[in-house]
């Protein structure tokens, strides 16, 4: 039977599930057709949501109303702050999620969400309207119209799985791959590269020494990946921290030239930063041991995920390689490693709404743009749903820049540079991350979800009592007091007769909020997260302060548009490898061509001037 | 838009008969208004006497003239500041307006680009551009095979890659800390290699400026009036540069006169003579760009009395007018010379060579030029603040603006760099 929606979503993992919802959440018609029901939502890699840079993708997503926050609280049986030590901007909420909790709590909110519907489907092709998608053809022949299609289809792509001698084509094992739909795709003439990535064997936990290894247990002040969870829901586990030996290298060695990475049947790029074991045994080959952290599945599964041995040698090398590591010299594999390769779009073809740029109403979102990770799939669904939706709705979509958020770091990276190994977020990546933490994110990205009406009733209710409670204590602390009134309070200072506002005073590490109660602030009445935002804000002010003009220029650029037709091979002076990259990236603004590598001022100029000459023209036409 | 205010001397190198400099931006009203202390009727030129407004010294009398955007050359506020021409009265100025808060120095193209930018530049203008831009690469072509010139961008090029390997250690530990196979990053061993750098990058900052060879090494005659200032001057062009005459304070502006000796370019100045008391206003201007002139000698040739010149370093004492019947003869290590005659004006010249040697950078050394020493001096400043720092998070924020600032020179994308050092130097990853 043939339907009509306003917005198809193709692909229920962390980006399909994002951009439906959010999709819906501003009121759009959405569809999310998947293979099968049960597929929707599943973690189909390692069982960690967060980490550094990944975890404050998973807050600005939930800064959204998104659902990757949530669903990791309701499905968390380990919670980790990574980097405790130093500073707030780089420390990284993570958790071990429980598959089965976390799939169902992704089953939860997308039931309860209004002007969503799930449909069960194999999608056989996009139907066009000229240079304009209007649809998709399901396998069963019916069809369903919308003016928007985001493909969130991971790597279904034409993937192909390596284990030694072993190919089988699929995605993930056990599931079709998207063929014919991958062929549509590349018929349509959009850029497709070629990418691999990795996944290590799962071991059976009961045949673990778990006595024999180091623990490392849950932290234990309760915090939350969603400040819309008000408590750890479901109990805790530890994991534990295994070893390779010298004895795992040399089985390793002696089999490199069965792992389809050396024997050249894989040559698609894998990542720097998630080498497969026998790359790293390769590459360095001075270290004699490697960590390997084990992962719990879930509170009801004996699955262990060895986090550190991404393999694709063949089984039998990785069950003899695996029992030479510290406390699994018994270990059963349950699941043998195995590498994946991919098609992704070159994501340089697509826009800063992750919009196709050459067909309307046809997004790409997740794995299919050649990232890696659910938080940064779950990051760009999000930014399609909205994209999308905006467009449907006929509003602007929200500009987001390298200075507000993770997410936007991301995406300009992607849609300008385009990427050469499985893209994943790092906090190195971002150039203002002093202003972008993950304690932070709903003060940075909460309002402009609320200009564009994607908070739910719940979350907008507790965004503007927060709201309220921040005015309140940034109002308090402009109060100037002097040396002797901080010393007063008991707090070491030098009385060397500064008058300052409180919030200069909390510039000083030994200065907290709370020591400054005294003074007149009312911290009794004000969440501890917040107030642990506003005293980071204050450390980090002066330095904060520096990038002001910086952010300024950035911005100014940001508004000039070039237009997404600019002939570069048409402006004197510019040299091939410039033109080159431009016309990849063709970036749509002034700010985005400035950080095409290689661009100068005097090439930005030169652009800017032709911009401007065929503007004119064009008016004058 | 832009929320910055730029400046810039719009017209050519000085000297020149008139200095033009242009102010575009929000606060160019407010420089206008702080150097003269009021804004003249739009696009009318008004009389000024410009003051710094640091110090309340007297910088120039000028004409000054206000042009509100968006009609005017760059499409923003716009101010205009003709003044005289010399060097010093220029380079007065523009660190006066750079002193001022939200003032900053245009970079290369930036007028041009503002001017785009609010659309106030025609077709003609438009093609100029793209001249410059192929003449921005021709400067790099040549400098390349400039033995100097390709030695500095080695230079840069090893400091960037120093840095580079440092902000990859700390990012190590910001982004992997986490993971297995990092070494943490022992911060003593950060800081110390911070600070080497700083001291390479200082000791290159203290070397003579590449402009030096095209301005040349500034020598200021200085003395109270009548002391004969402007009589060695003319003997040491060899031509009637300056006005001779016995009355005292003859010499009321300052007198810039360039000239080669052995190869190496010298610009002489002649000033008002130094007096307290009894000159008159327009000789008193005199007095104080003679003054101005001494802050920004390279050497000071001091004809009054011993021991009197300006206390700096660079004051050389001459006896001059040996043959004069006012003669006052100094210390016996002094050089006397007699114009008239001729005497001692050999040793004179030797000693004035020998000296600009040390200023003129050499052949064979790497130099940079005032442009390149901004950001130099920018990388080095925050490479410095790194020993007293403890958290990474900070270390690498100063490591960016290190890199940013090295970047200027070069035009290199960094993050992506400093990502493959990263990846190249540690084994990453689960």
């Amino acid at each position: 039977m043939d339907c009509d929606f306003d917005l198809i979503v193709v692909g229920g993992g962390h980006a399909g599930c994002e951009a439906a919802a959010v999709g819906a959440r501003m009121g759009v018609r959405t569809a999310l057709v998947s293979f099968t029901k049960d597929s929707i939502g599943a973690m189909s890699c390692n069982p960690a949501i967060g980490g550094l840079g990944k975890g404050h993708l998973v807050r600005e997503v939930d800064a959204f109303d998104g659902l990757i926050g949530r669903a990791a609280d309701a499905a968390a049986i380990h919670y980790r702050m990574l980097n405790l030590s130093k500073g707030a901007a780089v420390q990284g909420p993570r958790v071990q999620a429980d598959r089965k909790l976390y799939k169902a709590a992704i089953h939860r909110m997308l039931e309860a969400q209004a002007n969503l519907s799930i449909v069960e489907g194999e999608v056989l092709s996009l139907i066009f309207d000229g240079q304009r998608v209007s649809g998709i053809n399901l396998a069963d022949e019916s069809k369903i119209t919308a003016s928007a299609v985001i493909l969130a289809t991971g790597t279904f792509l034409n993937g192909k799985l390596f284990r030694g001698e072993e190919t089988v084509s699929g995605g993930r094992t056990g599931e079709a791959s998207a063929v014919s739909l991958g062929q549509q795709i590349r018929d349509a003439d959009l850029p497709i590269a070629r990418l691999k990535t990795g996944t290590p064997p799962r071991i059976d936990g009961r045949t673990i020494d778990w006595a024999a290894l180091p623990e490392q247990p849950s932290d234990d002040d309760g915090w939350t990946m969603s400040p819309m969870s008000s408590r750890r829901e479901v109990p805790q586990t530890f994991c534990a921290v295994s070893r390779t030996s010298a004895a795992t290298h040399d089985i390793i060695r002696e089999n490199l030239d069965r792992s389809p990475l050396f024997s050249g049947a894989i040559d698609a790029q894998g990542p720097r930063y998630c080498p497969s074991i026998e790359d790293k045994i390769h590459r360095f080959a001075d270290r004699d041991s490697h960590q390997v952290f084990l992962e719990p599945e879930g509170l009801d599964t004996n699955l262990v995920y060895p986090n550190g041995i991404s393999t694709s040698l063949p089984a039998d090398v990785q069950e003899a390689f695996v029992r030479t590591m510290d406390g699994l010299s018994k270990a059963e594999i349950i699941v043998p490693g195995y590498a994946v390769e991919y098609d992704h779009i070159d994501p340089r073809a697509l826009d800063r709404s992750l919009k196709v740029r050459d067909l309307d109403g046809l997004y790409c979102a997740g794995q299919i743009n050649g990232t890696t990770g659910y938080e940064e799939a779950a990051a760009q669904g999000l930014i399609a749903g909205i994209g999308a939706a905006c467009s449907i709705l006929g509003k602007d979509a929200p500009q987001l820049d390298r200075g507000t958020s993770y997410m936007a770091v991301m995406i300009d990276d992607l849609v300008l540079q385009g990427v050469t190994e499985p893209y994943r977020m790092l906090t190195a990546r971002a150039e203002y991350r002093l202003r972008l933490r993950a304690d932070n994110a709903t003060t940075r990205l909460s309002p402009v979800a609320e200009t564009i009406r994607c908070l739910g009733s719940e979350r907008h209710a507790w965004f503007k009592e927060r709201e309220t409670q921040r005015m309140v204590i940034m109002k308090e602390l402009l109060a100037i007091h002097s040396c002797d009134a901080i010393a007063r309070q008991g707090i070491e200072v030098r009385l060397d007769g500064t008058k300052q506002s409180l919030f200069d005073w909390l510039r000083f590490p030994n200065i907290s909020i709370t020591a400054l109660e005294g003074l007149g602030l009312s911290v009794a009445n004000i969440d501890p997260g917040l107030l642990a935002e506003v005293e980071e804000d204050a450390r980090y002010a002066p330095y904060l302060q520096r990038q002001e003009s910086e952010l300024r220029d950035l911005r100014a650029n940001e508004q000039i548009g070039l237009g997404d037709d600019l002939d570069y091979t048409a402006i004197a002076g510019l040299s091939n490898e410039m033109v080159e990259r431009l016309n990849g990236a063709r970036p749509e603004t002034l700010a985005a061509a400035s950080r095409v590598r290689g661009i100068t001022p005097a090439a930005l100029a030169a652009i800017l001037v032709h911009a401007r000459r065929r503007e004119a023209k064009n008016l004058a036409a | 838009m832009s929320a910055n205010t730029i400046f810039a001397l719009s017209s050519g190198q000085p000297p020149a008969a008139i200095g033009i400099i242009r102010i575009s931006g929000p606060r160019a009203s407010d420089a206008l208004q702080a150097l003269s202390g009021f804004v003249p009727d739009e696009r009318r030129a008004s009389l000024a006497k410009l003051y710094d407004p640091a110090t309340g010294d007297l910088l120039d009398t000028a004409l000054i003239l206000w042009f509100p955007g968006p009609n005017s050359a760059s499409g923003e506020d716009l101010a205009e500041i003709h003044c005289h021409g010399g060097r010093a009265v220029v380079r007065a100025l523009e660190s006066a307006l750079e002193a001022m808060d939200g003032l900053y120095a245009a970079e290369p193209g930036e007028f041009t680009r503002r001017a785009f930018t609010h659309g106030r530049m025609d077709l003609a203008e438009a093609e100029g551009l793209s001249d410059l831009l192929f003449a921005e690469t021709e400067l790099q072509r040549r400098s390349a095979i400039q033995a100097a010139g390709g030695a500095l961008s080695r230079k840069v090029e090893d400091w960037q890659n120093t840095i580079l390997r440092l902000s990859a250690m700390v990012e190590a530990e910001l982004d992997f800390s986490d993971e297995d196979d990092v070494t943490p990053a022992q911060l003593s061993v950060l800081q110390s290699a911070a600070s080497d750098l700083a001291t390479e990058m200082k000791a290159m900052l203290d070397r003579p400026r590449a402009e030096k060879l095209r301005e040349g090494v500034r020598v200021v005659l200085g003395g109270p009036p009548n002391s004969g200032k402007s009589t060695l001057l003319n003997a040491l062009v060899e031509r009637e540069a300056a006005i001779v005459s016995a009355i005292a304070g003859t010499t009321r502006d300052v007198i810039e006169v360039p000239i080669a000796i052995k190869g190496i370019p010298f610009l002489f100045i002649d000033t008002a003579g130094v007096r307290d008391d009894g000159a008159e206003e327009i000789e008193r201007i005199g007095i104080d760009r003679a003054r101005q002139q001494f802050d920004v000698a390279d050497l000071i040739l001091w004809l009054g009395p011993e021991g009197e010149g300006p206390q700096i370093s660079n004051r050389v004492e001459i006896a001059s007018r040996l043959d004069h019947p006012e003669y006052q003869s100094k210390s016996p290590e002094v050089l006397s010379v007699s114009p008239l005659t001729g005497t001692g004006m050999d040793a004179l010249v030797a000693l004035l060579v020998d000296r600009a040697k040390e200023i003129v950078p050499r052949g064979d050394e790497i130099s940079v030029n005032k442009r390149q020493a901004e950001h130099l001096a920018e990388a080095q400043r925050n490479l410095i603040q790194i020993s007293e720092l403890q958290d990474y998070l900070i270390i690498a924020e100063q490591l960016r603006l290190a890199r940013a600032a090295l970047d200027a020179l070069t035009g290199r994308a960094s993050t992506e760099d400093m990502l493959d050092s990263l990846f190249g130097k540690f084994c990453i990853g689960k």
